[in-house]
C-alpha cells in the first residue's frame, strides 16, 4: 500500500482505522464497498445520479474540518479523509433513519413479494432498531394501485427513495411517474389517465428497495428463498442483455437484469424481462405433429415425425431444399443446423433472416464498434436504422445515457421521428427509399460540399455534418421493410467513407448475429468466412460449391416450383417476410414444409406438414452472440415441455438418420468443433466462458469483404401517392409477444400515421378508418396525425395485430407507394 | 418628521424615529410608482454605479459588509466573490419567497418600493457582469407581484432595465416569476429547482453555494429582497455612511417584524447591533410593552427556525454574533413575543406543525420526523401523553439534528447556552428547525410537559386581544 501512496492517481482514505486506496472522484460509498465495508443505502444506485434523499448512508467523516455526518453517496473521496462507519454517531444516525423509515411502513412482510430479498428488511436486521417507538396510526393509502398494465404500486410500503422516478426521468426518459404532494404526504404516482406505459417499467420493480412496486407476472408467484437462479442472456432481441433467470419448481418465474458494464448495465426492456411468460404458455408444443390428410395437425411420436422429414430430404436433390430461420437458436444449435445443411446435404440455401434484415455480407464486413465504443464521451452516433426504443430497448438506454450525460452527439437518419429524436442533435428524415442519397450528401458535406438530398435541405445536411465530432459509430439497421434493402446497403457503404467510422449492427432478432457467425446465410461458412475459403473441408463431409439462395430467393424459387422442401427453423414468413403475398405463394407451392418450433405461428399452423417441438432459451445450454459479436452463456434452468428437444439434438438426429452423423454428443462437442474450424472462435473456450460469465467474450475480425451495391432508382414523387414506412413496434403480433400474457395486450391496434400536411389534406378527424391501398393489397385502419412523419410518407407499424402491413408490400420494388383515402 | 404610528397604506409598518435606509419612502402613499421613486432620488444609485467600474461597486458592497437578510446572514459581498471566473452566463436570482412564520418585511419592501429592489438588482448585475436576473416572488403575494410587474414595465419603458441601460453598454433583462406556495422554496437551491420548473426540493451540498453550479447549471447568485434593497442607498452614500449605522460586525439597519403579545406589533427598521430586544418590545418607539400589563414569558428572536429566548435575553442587541453565542439567531427578523398566558407546549406544537406541513418530503428524517414530533405534541396536548414521550421527543430531535442542539442558557438549572448553528442529518435546515421549539420549551418548561402527561392538565388558551393593532391585518388595496 505504501508504494502507491505517492501515486497521484489515487487518494488514501482511512475507513474504520484501515487505510484504503481510492481513485479521485470516486464516491465514498463505492470506495468503501469495493474495499469490503458495506454502507447501508436505499436511494443510491450506481447507475443513476445520487440524490442523497434517504440519508441511510450517513457516516461520520472527517475531511479536515472535524468529524460530522455526511451522506457517503454524495461525497467524493479526498486524500486524508477519515471515515467511521461503525462509530456511535454513525450507528445512532443509521438507527434513527431506519426508525423513521419504518414509522409509516406497513410491515406487511408476510404477504409482501419482497419479503426475503428486501433491502429494508435486511438493513433493518443489520443496522436498525430492535423495535419501534411509533405508537401513532400509520399513513394509509389504497393498496395496491395499478399504475400500468404490468406494474402495481403500494404507496404504504414506499420509502420515497426516488429510484423509480429517477429511472423514469433520467434513464428511460419516460417522465410518467412523479412525486406528488409534499412532506409526510409525499407519494409516488402517475398523472390522472396517464399510466406508466413505459417500455422499461420493469426496471423500476427491480430497483425498488421495498415491495412498493411489483410486476404482475411475479406477484404472489414465489418466495425468494424458494428460487433457484442462473446467469443467462436475454433472448428476445440482439442486445444480449445479461439476466438472472429465476425459477421455482421447474418453472421460470422471473428475469432480473444483471449489471454487465459492457452491455446492459442491469437494465432490461419489458419485452426482454417478461418474455419468459411464453415459456410457460399453454400453447407450447410438447410433441411432434404431423398433418393429416384432412389438413389437421395431430400429435405424433418422434419416430414417425423424423421419418417424414428424412424421407422428404432423401427424395429431394439438395438444390431443391431450403432452410429459413434459426435466429432464435443458440450458437451451438445454429452450427449444428448449418453443418447439417451445408456440410451434410450440401445445399447453401440457408438464411437465418427473413428478408427484413440486412445482407449478411454487409453486416460481417463492416468495421465493428462495441456498445461501449459507440458510447465513448465526445464521439458521435449516427442512427441509420430503426427506432431503437422499439427494437433494441437496452441499447436505446445506453445510447440515451451517452447522449444525455456523456456528451455524445446523436445524428438521426431515420424515415420518421424516433424515441431518440428528443435528444438528437440533428434529426434528418429522408424520403423513403432515398436514405443512400442522404448518407452520400452527409459524407460530401463533411468534406465541405453541402447539398440537399432526399427531401432534406442542404443547410440541414451541412449542420449535421458540422456536428460530427470524435469517433463516429453508425448504428445500422433496417428502418423500414417497405423499402428495398439496397438503399440501406448503399447508405452504409457511403458512410464508410467518414473518417474514423465504425458500425454497430441493429439487426433485431435474438441471436441473428450468432446465426451469421455460424454461417447461416448464403455464401458463408462459420467464422465470418466466405464459402470459397473452404475452411471446413477437413471436418465437414460436404461443402456447397456455389452460393445458394437467400430467403427472398428461396421463396421466389418455391413459388416458381423450383423448391420442394422448406425447413422453417423458428420462422414465420407470413408475418415477418416483407412481402406476404410472395410468402403465401411459396408456402402453398412447396411440397413439404418442415417446422421446428416452440410455439405455433401462423405460417406453421397453415402450411407445416411436420412440426418438431423445440426447447426454448433457458431450457437448453448454449451461448448467444449479441450485436457486438459478444458471446455469452445461456444456461439451462428448467426442462422443456413434453418431449421438446434442443434444436441441435434435432439436427443431429436428422443427420444420423440420413447417414451422416454430425458427431455431437453435447454442446461442448459443438463448441470444440467451432473452435477448430475458425480462428475467430479461438477465444470461446469453456474456461473463458466461465471466467467472463457476466461480460461475455467479444469475437472480433472477419474475412468477408465489403459488398458492392448501388442505390435503387426510386419512382418520381407523385401528388397522389405516399411512400409507406413500416418499422417495428416493441409489442406486435409476434408469436413470443402474444404468448406472454402480460405483453400480449400491449400490442397496440395499428393506425396509419400521417404528417401534418398529408393529414390535413386528407381532411378527416383522427381515428377515422381510412383505406390504405397499394398495388399489392389494401388495409382498413384508423388514421392519426403524427408530426414526426415527413410529408409524403405514411407510417404503418409492421406485424400489428389484425393489420399485417406486409400485405401492402411488393419486395421487388424499391419503395412501396400507397394511397390513403377516405373510404 | 416621523409620526411614530402605523401608516394605513403600509399595513403593519410603523413610521418611527431612527435611521431609514430601505423604508425611507414608505411614508409616501404612492411610493411604489416610478414618478415618486424618481422624485425621491430613485435610480441615482444606478447612475452612480454606472460611473464607476464594476469591481469598484463590488468593493463598496464588500467593504460595507452587507449581511444577507434572508436568514443565514452571510455577507453579500463575499457571496458574490464565489462566482467562478469566465463561466458565463451568470444569473442573479432574487429570493422573494418570504414565508417564515411572522415574517412580512420583504412583502412590504416589494409592495411599497419595488423600484428600490429593481435598482438593487441592476447594481448587483453591473457589479458582477450579469445580464439576466430572475425575480422569484412568493405565490401568495399577489399585490407584490402586481406592483413589481408594473414597476418592471415602467423601468423598461424608461430604459432603466433592458438594452443599453441609460445609454451605457450595460444591458440586463429582469424576469418576474412566482412560486406555487411552498415555504421550502425560500431555501436557495430549492428556489432554483422551482425556477427551473421542478419540484421545489433543496439540492445537495456541496456545492455549498449556487455560485458555482446554480440555475441551469450556471453560476448563480441568490440574494434576499431586503439585501438588494439596501444597495441603491449604499452605492449612493458609500460604505462609510452605511457602516456609520449599526455595529462593527453588523453594520446598517435591518427590518424586523415583531408580532405576538406586544402592545404595538409591526415592522420596524432598526439599527443592527444597537437596538436591543428590550428596546424593541418595551420602547415607546417600538412595541410599547407587553399587552395588558402581562409579563414576558419567552420570545422567538429570528423566525420559526430559531431557538427561543427568555426574559434574561432582553438586553441582547439585535446582532448576529451575540445572538448566535447565546444559542439562537436573528434569521429573517421575525420576532414572536409570548406572555405568561402562553402554553409552551401548545406554542411549540404550533411551530412544529408549520415545519411538518412545509417539509418537502425529500429527506427521511425531516419527512417522517417532523410529522412524528407534531403528532406526539398533539397527543400530549390531548391528554394522551406518556412519561417516556419527553425523552423520546428529544431523541427524535437528536436523530434529525444530531448532537447538542443550539439552545439558550438556563441559569436556574446551571445549564450553558449551546451556540448556533445546529448539525443536521438532512440536506437543508428545515428539519432541524422543527427541533428548535421542542428543545427550547422542554429545557425551560419541562414541568409544563410533565403536568400535561401526568395530571392531564391543560392551560386555557389565551383569547385576549392585542391592543393597538386593530387594523394591521388588513391588506391594502
Amino acid at each position: 500500500m505504501t508504494d502507491t501512496a505517492n501515486d497521484v492517481s489515487t487518494v488514501s482514505v482511512t475507513v474504520n482505522g484501515v487505510e484504503i486506496e481510492a481513485t479521485p472522484g470516486e464516491l465514498l460509498i463505492d470506495a468503501c464497498e469495493r474495499t469490503g465495508t458495506y454502507i447501508p443505502r436505499f436511494c443510491y444506485h450506481p447507475r443513476m445520479k445520487p440524490v442523497g434523499m434517504c440519508r441511510m448512508c450517513l457516516v461520520e467523516v472527517d475531511a479536515g474540518r472535524g468529524p460530522g455526518l455526511q451522506p457517503s453517496c454524495m461525497l467524493p473521496v479526498s486524500d486524508g479523509m477519515r471515515v467511521e462507519t461503525e462509530s456511535d454517531l454513525t450507528k445512532k444516525a443509521q438507527d434513527g433513519v431506519l426508525e423513521f423509515l419504518l414509522a409509516n411502513h406497513p410491515l406487511d412482510c408476510p404477504v409482501c413479494d419482497k419479503g426475503g430479498e428486501c433491502p429494508l428488511q435486511d438493513q433493518t436486521m443489520a443496522f436498525g432498531p430492535g423495535e419501534t417507538r411509533f405508537v401513532e396510526e400509520k399513513r394509509h393509502y389504497e393498496k395496491p394501485i395499478p399504475i400500468s398494465d404490468t406494474v402495481y404500486l403500494d404507496r404504504e410500503r414506499c420509502i420515497l427513495c426516488d429510484r423509480c422516478t429517477r429511472f423514469a426521468d433520467d434513464v428511460a426518459g419516460d417522465t410518467l411517474i412523479h412525486f406528488m404532494d409534499r412532506g409526510n404526504n409525499t407519494q409516488v404516482n402517475t398523472f390522472p389517465d396517464e399510466p406508466f406505459a413505459s417500455y422499461f417499467s420493469g426496471n423500476t420493480v427491480q430497483i425498488c428497495p421495498v415491495g412498493a412496486l411489483t410486476a404482475a407476472p411475479y406477484r404472489f408467484k414465489a418466495r425468494p428463498w424458494d428460487l433457484e437462479e442462473t446467469v443467462s442472456t436475454a433472448w428476445t432481441d440482439s442486445v444480449g442483455s445479461r439476466v438472472t433467470v429465476q425459477s421455482s419448481r421447474n418453472q421460470v418465474v422471473r428475469l432480473l437484469g444483471v449489471d454487465a458494464d459492457a452491455v446492459n448495465w442491469g437494465w432490461l426492456s419489458d419485452k426482454e424481462r417478461f418474455a419468459f411468460e411464453a415459456l410457460n404458455s399453454d400453447r407450447r408444443l410438447g410433441a411432434p405433429q404431423l398433418r393429416q390428410p384432412g389438413g389437421e395437425l395431430v400429435d405424433a411420436g418422434w419416430a414417425p415425425a423424423l421419418a417424414a422429414v428424412t424421407d422428404a430430404l432423401k427424395q429431394t436433390p439438395a438444390s431443391r431444399v431450403g432452410l429459413i430461420g434459426g435466429a432464435r437458436l443458440t450458437n451451438e444449435s445454429q452450427y449444428a443446423w448449418t453443418k447439417l445443411f451445408k456440410g451434410g446435404l450440401g445445399t447453401d440455401n440457408v438464411d437465418a433472416q427473413l428478408g427484413d434484415g440486412l445482407p449478411a455480407q454487409l453486416v460481417l464486413s463492416l468495421r465493428r464498434a462495441s456498445i461501449n465504443e459507440a458510447c465513448r464521451p465526445g464521439g458521435t452516433v449516427i442512427l441509420c436504422g430503426p427506432d431503437l426504443k422499439e427494437d433494441l430497448g437496452a441499447l436505446y438506454l445506453r445510447i440515451r445515457h451517452a447522449v444525455v450525460n456523456d456528451g455524445v452527439t446523436l445524428i438521426e437518419i431515420t424515415p420518421t421521428r424516433t424515441g431518440l429524436s428528443g435528444i438528437a442533435a440533428h434529426s434528418l428524415h429522408p424520403a423513403a427509399g432515398e436514405v443512400a442519397a442522404l448518407a452520400s450528401a452527409l459524407v460530401a458535406a463533411q468534406r465541405g460540399e453541402a447539398q440537399g438530398a432526399a427531401g432534406v435541405s442542404a443547410e440541414q445536411v451541412a449542420q449535421a455534418a458540422a456536428a460530427l465530432s470524435g469517433p463516429v459509430t453508425v448504428v445500422l439497421g433496417r428502418p423500414s421493410i417497405a423499402e428495398s434493402v439496397d438503399s440501406v446497403t448503399a447508405a452504409a457503404l457511403a458512410l464508410t467513407e467518414l473518417p474514423d467510422v465504425a458500425f454497430l449492427s441493429a439487426l433485431r432478432r435474438g441471436n441473428v448475429h450468432g446465426a451469421l457467425d455460424m454461417g447461416m446465410a448464403p455464401g458463408l461458412l462459420p467464422g465470418r468466412t466466405p464459402l470459397s475459403a473452404g475452411t471446413v473441408s477437413e471436418v465437414w463431409a460436404n461443402t456447397p460449391s456455389e452460393p445458394g439462395l437467400d430467403t427472398e430467393g428461396m421463396l421466389r424459387a418455391a413459388a416458381a416450383g423450383e423448391l420442394d422442401v422448406l425447413v422453417l427453423l423458428g420462422a414465420d414468413p407470413l408475418s415477418d417476410f416483407p412481402d406476404r403475398q410472395l410468402a403465401r405463394k411459396a408456402l402453398e407451392a412447396v411440397t413439404t414444409v418442415v417446422a421446428i418450433e416452440s410455439l405455433p405461428n401462423p405460417s406453421t399452423l397453415a402450411y407445416a406438414d411436420v412440426v418438431l417441438p423445440a426447447a426454448m432459451a433457458t431450457e437448453v445450454d448454449g451461448t448467444f452472440t449479441n450485436l457486438e459479436g459478444r458471446v455469452s452463456v445461456s444456461e439451462q434452468k428448467v426442462t422443456p415441455p413434453g418431449t421438446a428437444r434442443a434444436d441441435w439434438m434435432i439436427a443431429s438426429e436428422i443427420a444420423r438418420r440420413l447417414g451422416n452423423d454430425l458427431g455431437f454428443g453435447s454442446t461442448a462437442d459443438i463448441r470444440a468443433e467451432m473452435v477448430s474450424v475458425s480462428p475467430l472462435f479461438a477465444g470461446l473456450t469453456e474456461e473463458a466462458l466461465i471466467e467472463h460469465r457476466i461480460e461475455g467474450v467479444l469475437v472480433t475480425g472477419s474475412s468477408i469483404s465489403l459488398p458492392s451495391a448501388s442505390a435503387p432508382e426510386t419512382p418520381h414523387h407523385d401528388a397522389y401517392s405516399l411512400r409507406l414506412v413500416t418499422g417495428r413496434r416493441m409489442y406486435d403480433a409476434g408469436t413470443m409477444v402474444q404468448a406472454s400474457s402480460s405483453s400480449a395486450g400491449l400490442a397496440a391496434a395499428v393506425a396509419v400515421r400521417l404528417g401534418t400536411a398529408d393529414f390535413e389534406r386528407l381532411g378527416c378527424a383522427e381515428g377515422t378508418t381510412v383505406r390504405v391501398a397499394s398495388a399489392q393489397g389494401e388495409l382498413l385502419v384508423p388514421v392519426v396525425h403524427d408530426r414526426g412523419v415527413p410529408t409524403g410518407s405514411a407510417a404503418l407499424a409492421a406485424n400489428a395485430p389484425g393489420s399485417p402491413a406486409n400485405t401492402l408490400i411488393d419486395c421487388s420494388t424499391s419503395v412501396t407507394e400507397v394511397r390513403v383515402e377516405r373510404p | 418628521m416621523a409620526t411614530n404610528a402605523y401608516i394605513p397604506h403600509a399595513p403593519g409598518y410603523v413610521d418611527n424615529d431612527g435611521p431609514k435606509i430601505v423604508s425611507q419612502r414608505f411614508v409616501h402613499e404612492d411610493s411604489y410608482t416610478i414618478e415618486r421613486y424618481e422624485a425621491t432620488g430613485g435610480y441615482d444609485g444606478l447612475r452612480a454605479a454606472l460611473n464607476r467600474t464594476p469591481s469598484a461597486v463590488h468593493d463598496e458592497v464588500r467593504n460595507a459588509t452587507v449581511l444577507g437578510r434572508g436568514g443565514a446572514g452571510f455577507p453579500a459581498g463575499v457571496k458574490w466573490g464565489f462566482m467562478p471566473p469566465g463561466k458565463f452566463p451568470y444569473y442573479l436570482v432574487v429570493n422573494g419567497d418570504e414565508s417564515e412564520p411572522g415574517t412580512y418585511k420583504d412583502r412590504l419592501l416589494m409592495e411599497r418600493d419595488p423600484h428600490q429592489l429593481i435598482e438593487g438588482c441592476l447594481i448587483t448585475c453591473y457589479a458582477l457582469g450579469l445580464a439576466q436576473c430572475f425575480l422569484y416572488v412568493r405565490g401568495e403575494m399577489a399585490l407584490a407581484q402586481e406592483r413589481i410587474a408594473q414597476a418592471l414595465n415602467d423601468a423598461y419603458a424608461r430604459n432603466y432595465v433592458g438594452r443599453n441601460i441609460l445609454g451605457s453598454d450595460f444591458s440586463v433583462d429582469i424576469t418576474l416569476t412566482w412560486g406555487a406556495g411552498a415555504y421550502i422554496v425560500g431555501e436557495e437551491t430549492a428556489l432554483i429547482e422551482s425556477l427551473e420548473g421542478n419540484r421545489g426540493m433543496p439540492r445537495l451540498k456541496p456545492p455549498y453555494f449556487p455560485a458555482a453550479i446554480g440555475l441551469y447549471g450556471q453560476p448563480t447568485i441568490v440574494n434576499n429582497v431586503e439585501t438588494l434593497s439596501n444597495l441603491p442607498w449604499l452605492v449612493l452614500n458609500g460604505a462609510d455612511a452605511y457602516k456609520a449605522y449599526g455595529s462593527e460586525t453588523s453594520p446598517g439597519t435591518r427590518m424586523v417584524a415583531v408580532s405576538g403579545h406586544v402592545n404595538r406589533p409591526g415592522v420596524y427598521e432598526i439599527e443592527q447591533g444597537v437596538t436591543t430586544f428590550r428596546d424593541l418590545f418595551y420602547g415607546d418607539n417600538f412595541g410599547q410593552g407587553i399587552r395588558n400589563g402581562h409579563e414576558l414569558k419567552m420570545f422567538i428572536p429570528g423566525g420559526g427556525s430559531s431557538p427561543w429566548f427568555f426574559p434574561e435575553h432582553l438586553d441582547l442587541p439585535l446582532e448576529a454574533k451575540p445572538v448566535g453565542e447565546a444559542g439562537s439567531m436573528l434569521g429573517s427578523g421575525a420576532i414572536v413575543v409570548m406572555d405568561e398566558t402562553t402554553d409552551a407546549v401548545r406554542a411549540a406544537l404550533r411551530v412544529v406543525r408549520f415545519f411538518a406541513r412545509e417539509s418537502c418530503g425529500k429527506c427521511t428524517p425531516c419527512r417522517e420526523g417532523t410529522t412524528w414530533e407534531e403528532r406526539i405534541l398533539q397527543r400530549i396536548l390531548d391528554g394522551e401523553g406518556r412519561p417516556s414521550d419527553i425523552d423520546m421527543l428529544l431523541d427524535i430531535a437528536d436523530n434529525i439534528s444530531p448532537g447538542p442542539y443550539p439552545v439558550a442558557a438556563d441559569p436556574s438549572q446551571g445549564l450553558d447556552a449551546v451556540p448556533f448553528p445546529p448539525k443536521q442529518t438532512t440536506i437543508c435546515p428545515l428539519g432541524p428547525s422543527s427541533v428548535a421549539p421542542i428543545v427550547s420549551t422542554i429545557r425551560r418548561f419541562r414541568h409544563e410537559y410533565e403536568a400535561k402527561i401526568t395530571r392531564r392538565d391543560t392551560i386555557p388558551v389565551s383569547v385576549e386581544p392585542v391592543t393597538g393593532s386593530s387594523d394591521h391585518h388588513e391588506v391594502s388595496a
